[in-house]
């Protein structure tokens, strides 16, 4: 089932009555999610995600704009009505019930020719715990299983109607770190056996590039960029989307391009032709530097940070716009601290933006490529 | 016993000394006084040790008058109170914008003074030569008898009693079971909206069962209470209830110590451990059916 947002706008009274006025949580927001795939919304917390997921939900209703399920519009229906399964960050299960009666909830609501009889439901309930890997669960209440497995039972819960939309707000946050990795694997899983259009909604960017489809950043309620993980990372659109994506985060330097050159500092580092004289940000991603002693970026080395695989080298830049230069380089390479060196860019990671508007400015690479 | 515990027992001594004065002493002091025959509170001298005190209560028709009226007062009250004030804390609930309004109004009669309260009823029941009293005004406007409901038929008196202990512990229920569902997780709620469950659904399958401790606490509470009635059948009956037909256990024993027809701290003593026994077997039996309870499960 295709999802189809249609320029949905949410805004709130705002809380404090002295203000007044309307709080703007999401804008103008379209965007279409592709039958069967995984879809992750992603953004800093406040940015309007939750309430976009809600408006598919059906749980707030958009003051302008449209949500359609495939050809219908839902934009008016209730949340019961819409056929769609939620799994919230706190699971929401019902403390008082087993895992079984959890996962059942769904479908006793069923009434007139929808009901199901006792033996059919229990059937569904353990194709449901048997697809999540519950199935030795189901006579637990909630408070005797782990984190992890209540996360199971809720998207359980949440499938066992078939619903036509899969939503999930925050799904691992409440999961520690390994068995954050793991769920989410499990959750790409669930979602390729089921194939049911799912939405999520995170602000760990790792988790959203990790699994999703495609993931959709937003920034005070507007959309900034929708993509492949990779596309994204490899191509952002404005100052906000490099930045947000990538661990180590891309380094921001304060420059100008002149005569078709980019400068950081005194130090000409990349030819950028193409690109009107103005001042510029310059984001370079960690891995971008190649260690270089005729390289043109120099930076005083800080420490080294050995991860095994590779080598993390901090150091420091006059016109960087930030704390540190955190550069990533294969591990046999070695610096002492309190040096100087120099480092030539690779073209790829370096990304160019306009300093007013922090939207992106392109530039031809020598292989003719548009950057 | 090692350091450490002796430690502890030392912090608790205060609270041991207490208790022992106050609450431990003076029961096993009951206990001794409801086995003493024909004890004798000026001379300090009794006739001999049997159970002759608890037949005589046992065969006293104010006794079991008394006992009749508590336990109508409880097994009325109790349940009727704490459905009432589930109702109102539903209704409370769900209009967000009164509710504090609405919540300080029915929280003002806990603050009331019993005998202030117990006026007003007088006003609204009582009838006078010169007036029939605000209830008898509406009943008779809707055509009905008028009745003396303080000094009249014993089933009259009876409803005034129900109505002001309902009346009088609704602020205390509505207190706890509006927090009760206040502290309930709104996201069940939502989960549960989205499944299409419906409102009659949510309440018996979600809302109940997640309060239901509060409710027995309520229950359990509630009892023990009213099994304990005394002020507030003197505040509308006067001193003299037994005069009245409308005497409670605990004002059984109090005339026992000190009425017109006092003196006698051995029937006093066995009455209060009567009354002990009971309430102890219900709220033994409370807890069982407590913890039974399919709602809870």
């Amino acid at each position: 089932m295709k999802i189809v947002l249609d320029n949905l706008t949410k805004r709130f009274p705002n809380r404090d009555k002295k203000i007044g006025g309307e709080i703007t949580a999401v804008s103008h927001f379209d965007l279409e999610v592709p039958d069967g795939k995984l879809v992750g919304l992603l953004g800093p917390s406040g940015c309007g995600k939750s309430t976009a997921l809600n408006m598919i939900c059906g749980l707030e209703i958009p003051t302008e704009g449209k949500v359609f399920f495939g050809d219908d519009d839902v934009t008016n229906l209730p949340p019961e009505n819409r056929g769609v399964g939620m799994v919230f960050q706190s699971y929401a299960l019902y403390p008082h019930l087993t895992v079984r009666e959890n996962i059942r909830f769904p479908l006793e609501n069923l009434r007139g020719a929808a009901k199901l009889s006792k033996q059919v439901m229990n059937e569904k309930v353990e194709e449901a715990a048997k697809l999540v890997q519950i199935s030795h669960l189901l006579e637990r209440r909630p408070g005797e299983i782990s984190g992890g497995q209540q996360q199971r039972v809720a998207i359980a819960r949440a499938l066992v109607k078939l619903p036509r939309v899969l939503l999930l707000d925050e799904p691992l946050s409440n999961l520690d770190a390994r068995l954050r990795l793991a769920t989410r694997e499990e959750i790409r899983r669930i979602q390729t056996e089921t194939g049911i259009t799912t939405v999520f909604v995170t602000h760990d960017q790792e988790e959203a590039m990790s699994i999703s489809d495609l993931i959709v950043l937003m920034k005070d309620g507007v959309k900034q960029q929708v993509g492949k993980s990779q596309e994204v990372y490899e191509d952002p659109a404005n100052l906000f989307v490099a930045k947000f994506l990538g661990t180590p985060a891309i380094n921001v330097f304060k420059g100008e391009v002149i005569d078709g050159n980019l400068w950081i500092g005194e130090e000409n580092v990349l030819p950028v032709p193409g690109v009107k004289d103005c001042k510029v940000y310059a984001g370079i991603r960690p891995e971008g530097f190649i260690p270089d002693e005729n390289g043109p970026f120099s930076a005083d080395v800080i420490r080294i940070e050995v991860l095994g695989r590779d080598t993390s080298v901090v150091a420091s830049n006059p016109c960087l716009d930030g704390e540190t230069v955190r550069a990533i380089v294969s591990s046999d390479y070695n610096v002492p601290a309190g040096k100087s060196v120099h480092f030539s860019l690779k073209p790829k990671c370096v990304h160019l933006f306009d300093q007013e508007s922090e939207e992106r400015i392109r530039y031809e690479r020598k292989d003719g490529k548009k950057l | 016993m090692n350091r450490s515990n002796s430690k502890a027992f030392l912090y608790l001594l205060p609270a041991f000394i207490f208790l022992g004065i106050f609450m431990v002493y003076p029961l096993f002091d009951v206990m001794i006084y409801s086995v003493e025959e024909g004890y004798n509170s000026a001379s300090q001298t009794f006739r001999g040790v049997g159970l002759y005190n608890y037949s005589y209560v046992l065969r006293d028709p104010y006794f079991l008058q008394a006992l009749k009226n508590t336990f109508i007062l409880v097994i009325i009250t109790v349940p009727v109170s704490t459905l009432i004030a589930l109702l109102i804390s539903l209704g409370l609930m769900s209009i967000p914008k009164f509710k504090d309004l609405f919540q300080t109004i029915f929280f003002l009669p806990y603050v009331t003074n019993t005998l202030a309260v117990g006026l007003v009823f007088m006003i609204l029941f009582k009838k006078t030569p010169y007036s029939e009293g605000f209830v008898n005004l509406i009943l008779s406007f809707f055509g009905g008898p008028s009745i003396d409901f303080i000094e009249g038929p014993y089933w009259a008196k009876m409803t005034v009693m129900c109505f002001y202990t309902i009346w009088i512990v609704l602020p205390f229920k509505i207190l706890i079971l509006t927090s009760a569902l206040a502290s309930v997780d709104p996201m069940l709620y939502k989960a549960a909206k989205i499944d299409g469950t419906s409102d009659w659904r949510i309440f018996h399958k979600i809302t109940l069962p997640m309060i239901s401790p509060m409710i027995f606490y309520l229950i359990i509470t509630g009892f023990i209470g009213a099994f304990k009635a005394y002020s507030d059948e003197v505040a509308i009956f006067g001193t003299n209830l037994n005069a009245a037909g409308m005497n409670t256990i605990v004002g059984y024993v109090y005339d026992m110590l000190y009425g017109n027809s006092g003196g006698y701290p051995s029937y006093a003593a066995a009455a209060a451990l009567i009354l002990f026994a009971i309430v102890l077997t219900i709220t033994v039996i409370n807890l069982i059916v407590s913890r039974k309870n399919p709602v809870t499960q």
